[in-house]
């Protein structure tokens, strides 16, 4: 064990990838020689050399339709997009064949390729630097979605990915980067896309969330502790497929919900969870589901910022109202 | 005097060409057999028999919408007759010509354009990439297979199909320069038929030629009669061979015409005259080609006879197949979505499942 930031134990799951399998190579603009904007590929080109840790030009369509091609031709393309608000000159490849190889060709190609994404807001970058994609693919069949919250999720969830059959967008919370330690094994480990955790046990109030606001509900969590009040927090960890069994069985338990993401309200994942529980546990509700959300506006600059982004006064607003219902 | 930007753009506004209109070698013929020679033509002459009877198919009812090759078989059978089992296509929904070349049976093609996921499906060793209706973005798939291949040491080649339009695309341009940036062993192909559904070329570019961008990414750049199948095959073939031995990209210009439509749903009398049909119409490559073997002894009136009998019979036994598969398995739709099937997948299979069974015989069938 070692005591790792995320970040740190980002580049860890890669390095023991690229040790493990060597299909596995790494893409992206500035992972090579400067390892990567934020260090998560650091080292990596030392090692594994220009051909596996490859400096690509500054070209998101191209980064992701090459890897594509080399999926379908048998590698494990790990590709980096800069940041989130970047995706968008690439969504062409991943909605209209990355998602989609594997149905239209009935399974005759496949294109395993991670999209590994520095995501969410918080630490007051520029424009199209700190936003919340996730909805726009989790309306969009065939791939897989992952954010993790803990270091240690972050390695065993990334190593997951890249074993997956399937194409993954590891959304990567950028303001948890650096924001901790915790103890992380240095050798190889896989925690299942697909699952929740359970972040905080609790009885009254059920809190779905995942990604950095993991961090705002537990601090929530703990203030309405202090009111009497017991909060479960579930790190939903991945967005597709969601772990239907794990939102129903805290429902069951508390009755009352609240959902929380950073992304904008109108047809976020939150809308998609609050959907899910009037489809599976309706009837276990004891109070409306409340949903603590980013705003329907485009991400404000770093001076409104902290505006946007829900905090845990705004999160402990919404246990206390559906705690009094 | 030429000015300096003539002297760099000739190379790339040439025509490479083996046979003249009426089939006669105007330049070095490519070293073929006999065989190999009959088998090319061959090929010209099933591709049209096969894209005229989807043509009617689909007039018919019994097709959805079908995008025809017709006047581009040179370019179909050039680009993919030299190819072995191990390289790869990335073709457009103007290539199934190609596709076939490379071994995709006819009835593939069929099924996809009824409306059958499965036409997509090649067979185990057959490297053909589905379809791409997006424009130009297979360019990139093809880009980046062949840089696998490099990457694990093989010499496996990838070609990328793509039209005139596709060329604004910045697709294209990406595709072309990581390929160079790597120098991969792809070839772009850009079939230049004239028109981009109704637009001329003139208004995709104001370059001279599309050959001539492959100065700008420092590649080489050919440019090819389209209805010359043997000069296809030879810029092929140095394509080819300069990507199997490690010597990188290839763009490649091939200036050519379609006779229908863009697809089934347009009219092309509204943007194209019936005097330019029929001037490429008097260049057609697969007549072109039967000069050139009957003037080399190679062909007779009867056993051209008997090929387009031959094929007409080929075509008419696929589509008997095709439409005797009736339609897909309904709950298919929901396999391979993922490898596995994920709970809210397998929900929603089990209701359609369940509907059907309700509604048997209610639920309209078609195709």
């Amino acid at each position: 064990m070692a005591r790792m930031t995320m970040v740190q134990a980002i580049n860890d799951a890669l390095r023991v990838a690229m040790r493990r399998d060597p299909r596995v190579v790494v893409m992206g603009e500035d992972v090579g020689v400067n390892g990567g904007v934020f260090r998560a590929t650091d080292g990596l080109y030392k090692e594994f050399g220009p051909d596996r840790v490859i400096d690509t030009p500054l070209a998101e369509a191209g980064i992701i339709g090459t890897a594509i091609g080399m999926a379908v031709n048998g590698l494990r393309p790990v590709a980096e997009i800069q940041f989130d608000g970047f995706l968008a000159p690439a969504h062409e490849h991943v909605v209209n064949h990355l998602a989609r190889i594997r149905w239209r060709s009935r399974g005759r190609f496949t294109a395993p390729v991670v999209i590994r994404i520095p995501s969410f807001g918080g630490i007051r970058a520029l424009e199209h630097h700190s936003e919340s994609i996730e909805a726009w693919y989790m309306n969009n069949p065939g791939l897989k979605i992952v954010v993790p919250s803990t270091a240690y999720d972050a390695k065993g969830l990334l190593l997951a990915a890249i074993e997956d059959p399937d194409p993954v967008l590891f959304l990567e919370p950028k303001r948890l980067y650096r924001a901790f330690r915790e103890e992380v094994p240095e050798d190889y480990y896989t925690v299942p896309i697909g699952k929740a955790r359970v972040a905080r046990e609790g009885r009254d109030v059920s809190l779905f969330t995942y990604g950095a606001m993991v961090h705002v509900a537990l601090e929530a969590a703990e203030k309405a502790a202090q009111e009497g009040i017991d909060v479960e927090v579930i790190d939903l960890r991945s967005l597709m497929p969601l772990d239907v069994e794990a939102i129903v069985a805290s429902v069951q338990k508390t009755g009352r919900v609240v959902v929380l993401n950073e992304a904008p309200r109108t047809a976020g994942a939150a809308a998609e969870i609050i959907a899910l529980i009037n489809d599976k546990a309706l009837l276990y509700l004891e109070a409306p589901v409340v949903r603590v959300t980013g705003f329907d506006v485009p991400m404000p600059y770093l001076l409104n910022e902290d505006l946007y982004l829900p905090d845990a006064e705004r999160v402990l607003e919404a246990i206390r109202e559906v705690r009094s219902y | 005097m030429a000015t300096r930007e003539e002297e760099l753009l000739a190379p790339y506004l040439q025509v490479r060409s083996v046979l003249g209109a009426d089939g006669t070698p105007v330049g070095p013929e490519p070293d073929l057999t006999p065989d190999q020679l009959r088998e090319i033509y061959r090929w010209m002459v099933f591709l049209r028999v096969h894209d005229q009877r989807l043509l009617t198919l689909q007039r018919q009812g019994r097709l959805g919408t079908f995008a025809p090759f017709s006047g581009q078989e040179a370019c179909q059978v050039g680009s993919a007759y030299l190819l072995e089992p191990k390289d790869w296509i990335f073709p457009t929904y103007r290539d199934h010509g190609a596709m076939m070349v490379h071994g995709l049976p006819e009835v593939n093609v069929i099924r996809y354009f009824m409306g059958d996921e499965w036409g997509s499906r090649a067979p185990d060793g057959v490297n053909v990439f589905p379809i791409s209706i997006p424009i130009a973005t297979q360019l990139n798939h093809a880009v980046g297979c062949a840089w696998a291949s490099k990457i694990k040491g093989e010499d496996a080649v990838a070609v990328g199909y793509v039209g005139d339009g596709g060329t604004s695309e910045g697709d294209f341009h990406e595709a072309l320069n990581f390929a160079s940036v790597f120098n991969v062993p792809a070839i772009i192909f850009v079939q230049n038929n004239r028109y981009a559904i109704s637009v001329p070329l003139h208004r995709q570019m104001k370059s001279r030629s599309i050959a001539q961008r492959a100065l700008a990414y420092d590649i080489p750049g050919v440019r090819v009669d389209g209805q010359d199948v043997l000069a296809v095959l030879s810029v092929f073939r140095e394509a080819i061979d300069r990507a199997r031995s490690g010597g990188g990209p290839t763009l490649i210009e091939a200036l050519t015409y379609r006779y229908g439509p863009h697809t089934t749903s347009d009219d092309p009398k509204r943007y194209r005259s019936q005097e330019e049909l029929e001037e490429w119409q008097a260049r057609d490559p697969i007549e072109r080609m039967r000069r050139y073997l009957v003037a080399k002894g190679l062909w007779t009136e009867k056993e051209d006879e008997d090929l387009w009998n031959w094929a007409r019979e080929q075509v008419a036994a696929a589509v008997a197949e095709a439409e005797a598969m009736g339609r897909p398995d309904p709950a298919g739709i929901f396999d391979y979505v993922y490898a596995e099937l994920p709970w809210h997948l397998r929900e929603q299979k089990e209701k359609l499942l369940a509907e059907l069974a309700r509604r048997q015989g209610e639920v309209k069938r078609h195709g």
